[in-house]
């Protein structure tokens, strides 16, 4: 049998790499990738605890995760494409407006 | 355990596979490939989740994540015009400090879990939901549908306010 630990070291790999992505990229299509990897992470840690705890809550707590997952996606993106329309750019360094 | 299980093995190939093409993700130039690396990313995690008796979440890992929510970016990189960013620099000049701060965070988890090494062990070879008559969607239906019942109109009523925000925000212009 595989030990949980196993399942907490991949979802810490898959964290590091999306927080790593979040906090490098200039591309904000990249950076909404890498909040996917992240979720993703979650995910994993919650179905392995799931599994230890032989309780299907930490499942329907992923299906939750789910959800946000696409709901944050589409608002992210309607977002990326009114973006493009009024700056021309994707680049998450050059959109500054609110910086001092 | 002496060895090296065939659980194991699979456990290990997939969680490489689904590491590696997560640094593909955040290294790749072109955003087209990031997709396609990512949506190897998720059929790994989806293999994962089908080794812990998930069946119902490989199915809408599947389903969900690789049919509706990949196809959607790869609709926006094709609206968008990325080929002057691709050119760019890709990372932002603080990467540094990113890196520092990421390695940091990732030193303190592992440690965590190394500690807690033992607790993590568990996992008896009991297939999940341990009586067999229940299967793994009935169990998450009763879950989601009596349990969580309050949740699940939450879940979907922000479903219904992000397509809304969706696409008001991607309207061509308000009138």
């Amino acid at each position: 049998m595989i030990p949980i630990s196993w399942y907490l070291y991949l979802g810490t790999g898959l964290f590091t790499i999306g927080v790593i992505g979040v906090l490098t990229r200039r591309n904000v299509i990249i950076i909404l990738m890498s909040i996917e990897l992240i979720l993703n992470a979650v995910n994993i840690n919650l179905v392995a605890f799931s599994q230890m705890f032989h309780n299907v809550d930490g499942q329907v707590f992923a299906i939750f995760v789910i959800t946000d997952a696409a709901a944050e996606a589409a608002v992210g993106l309607g977002l990326i494409i009114a973006l493009f329309r009024n700056k021309e750019t994707v680049n998450a360094d050059e959109i500054d407006l609110l910086k001092w | 355990m002496s060895g090296i299980s065939l659980p194991q093995i699979t456990f290990l190939a997939l969680s490489a596979m689904a590491l590696v093409s997560g640094v593909l993700v955040i290294t790749r130039r072109n955003a087209i490939h990031s997709v396609i690396c990512l949506i190897v990313t998720l059929f790994s995690v989806a293999g994962i989740f089908l080794l812990t008796h998930a069946e119902f979440l490989f199915a809408v890992q599947i389903i969900l994540y690789v049919g509706g929510i990949m196809v959607l970016f790869l609709f926006v990189i094709m609206l968008v015009n990325l080929d002057v960013a691709a050119k760019q620099a890709q990372f932002s000049s603080h990467w540094l400090v990113a890196a520092l701060t990421a390695g940091a965070l990732t030193a303190e988890l592992v440690y965590g879990i190394y500690l807690g090494r033992a607790e993590f062990k568990a996992s008896q070879p009991v297939i999940f939901p341990a009586p067999a008559p229940v299967t793994n969607t009935q169990a998450i239906a009763v879950g989601l549908f009596q349990t969580y019942t309050l949740p699940v109109e939450i879940a979907s009523l922000l479903l219904l306010v992000a397509m809304v925000g969706a696409v008001v925000m991607a309207k061509r212009k308000f009138e």
